[in-house]
């Protein structure tokens, strides 16, 4: 039985819209009511003047952060798919490089990102550039896993029939990988923006297009602490739509493909 | 795994494989399609009169216990993809997949994908995909294993009726004794492990096997002679094991 479209849309949006609600007014009263300092904690009402009155600079914030994490997004899906696609095709190469992958993911990004600007300059390279090594790693490991995961009796079956190695890649290998790898891009694209924002703080001060990391860092320091929430909801907003893009760009294809998930 | 198997299968013949599980009928199944080889011995597979005159090896074909369809591929595509991995373009092997989905009558749902059919739909669409290429040699691995009763004895009347028209060989592994006698010409039956084969028998059953065959007294007796050669080689799971393993 399908439910009615507006009973799932209550039954999906309605309960984190409420809890949205009660957390808005429960900290409004606490702030006012304990009489919190502004700087320590603005109340929401605060935030969202504050974020009304910049809203100019926000946006403009706000896209460029937007162009540095997509950029950096698109980096490590195709990257991250070929390398995945590479290591798949060859143990050796695997197993050479594959740590050093590994080191991408644990490497601390703020110590790097210094390094980031002496090579690809300050702005939007070094920003994309951080935020595909944030985000690249799951890729990798999402595609080979995906890669990896075929049915060897379908392995059997194309080697019966002598299929060449791009058929088996691109008619049962990719295919079957797709599920695993809409996973590793939407933990990619979250991962995106935190990147970005992280090299923004080193990286981001050129051409006069600040993101928002700059803007954190600028109310910060004149103690603007409402411009500062603005900026960091923001932040956390465009991590959410682009994952919910990438989602529902997942979605669509694996019906189409028929794969479950 | 296996032991002494020295074993000739004419061009043309239908050969069911018994054994208990793990005797090694599959493995022995995978060595005749090249999928592995043999550890020691060697498979020799003979042009038959037809490939004779191309000097080709004989084509074949394997179908799996499940059906084992791509899921992001309709049933056409399906049938047609052995020819497309051989090079054939994909529209003529979309128009050559048409005729053996007719065989096994499943023209009307060719649009279809494997997840809008039944089980023994899609066991029919493996055994289409095996026939597109023509195949003078076919390798089953317990393919309807997995299916109800019913389905089953549907699909064995079915596949016999394929090897009827089209004469190619045949080596069907299952553990099901009726099953094997109702399909086979001849019934090999396996010890356990390691496999040896204990009965080389020939079914003496009409041509024309219908399911009124299943209830006809020679059939029950043949049946009953696979189950005796299975039980006195310790092929049986309830028998005892024999003492020599390696």
């Amino acid at each position: 039985m399908k439910p009615l479209p507006w009973r799932s849309l209550t039954e999906t949006a309605l309960p984190p819209a409420l809890t949205f609600v009660v957390a808005i007014a429960l900290w409004e009263g606490a702030v006012r009511a304990l009489a919190v300092p502004k700087f320590l904690v603005p109340p929401p009402s605060d935030v969202l003047f504050a974020g009304w009155t910049e809203r100019a600079s926000l946006a403009s914030a706000l896209l460029t952060t937007a162009r540095g994490a997509g950029l950096g997004f698109l980096l490590s899906c195709s990257l991250g798919t070929s390398v995945g696609l590479l290591f798949s095709l060859s143990r050796w190469l695997e197993r050479g490089l594959y740590p050093y992958a590994l080191f991408l993911q644990t490497v601390p990004i703020v110590a790097v990102a210094p390094l980031l600007v002496l090579w690809f300059g300050p702005g939007l390279r070094a920003v994309a550039v951080s935020a595909f090594i944030v985000s690249v790693f799951p890729v990798i490991a999402n595609t080979l896993a995906g890669l990896r995961s075929v049915d060897p009796r379908l392995s059997d079956l194309f080697r019966l029939y002598g299929a060449k190695l791009g058929d088996t890649v691109l008619k049962l290998r990719l295919p079957t990988a797709i599920p695993s790898m809409m996973t590793g891009f939407k933990v990619a694209s979250g991962l995106s923006v935190i990147g970005a924002i992280v090299g923004e703080f080193v990286a981001g001060f050129a051409e006069g297009n600040a993101g928002l990391g700059i803007t954190v860092l600028s109310s910060y320091r004149q103690l603007k602490t409402d411009l500062l929430f603005a900026a960091v909801l923001l932040a956390s907003l465009l991590g959410l739509s682009l994952f919910a893009l990438v989602s529902s760009l997942s979605t669509l294809l694996l019906r189409r493909l028929r794969a479950p998930g | 795994m296996l032991q002494d198997i020295d074993l000739v299968i004419e061009a043309g013949s239908f050969v069911a494989l018994l054994g208990p599980s793990g005797c090694g009928k599959s493995t022995l199944l995978r060595f005749v399609s090249g999928l592995d080889s043999p550890a020691s011995g060697s498979i020799a597979l003979a042009p038959g009169p037809e490939e004779e005159r191309v000097s080709a090896p004989p084509k074949l074909a394997f179908v799996f216990q499940d059906a084992q369809l791509l899921p992001w591929r309709t049933v056409v595509d399906n049938v047609a993809l052995p020819l497309e991995l051989q090079g054939v373009s994909r529209a003529e092997a979309r128009r050559r997949a048409h005729g053996p989905l007719a065989e096994v009558e499943l023209s009307d749902v060719h649009e279809r994908f494997p997840d809008q059919l039944s089980g023994g739909m899609r066991m029919r669409v493996s055994i289409a995909r095996a026939l597109v290429t023509e195949p003078s040699v076919l390798l089953l691995d317990e393919p309807f294993a997995a299916l109800d009763e019913l389905t089953r004895q549907r699909l064995d009347e079915r596949l016999r009726k394929l090897w009827q028209t089209r004469r190619m060989t045949v080596i069907f592994v299952t553990h099901a004794l009726a099953e094997a006698a109702f399909l086979a010409e001849r019934a090999l039956v396996m010890s356990r492990r390691p496999g040896r084969i204990v009965l080389d028998h020939p079914l003496q059953l009409p041509e024309e096997r219908t399911m009124d065959l299943r209830t006809n007294v020679e059939f029950v007796a043949q049946t009953a002679l696979l189950y005796r050669a299975l039980q006195q080689h310790g092929a049986l799971d309830d028998a005892p094991r024999q003492a020599s393993r390696s």
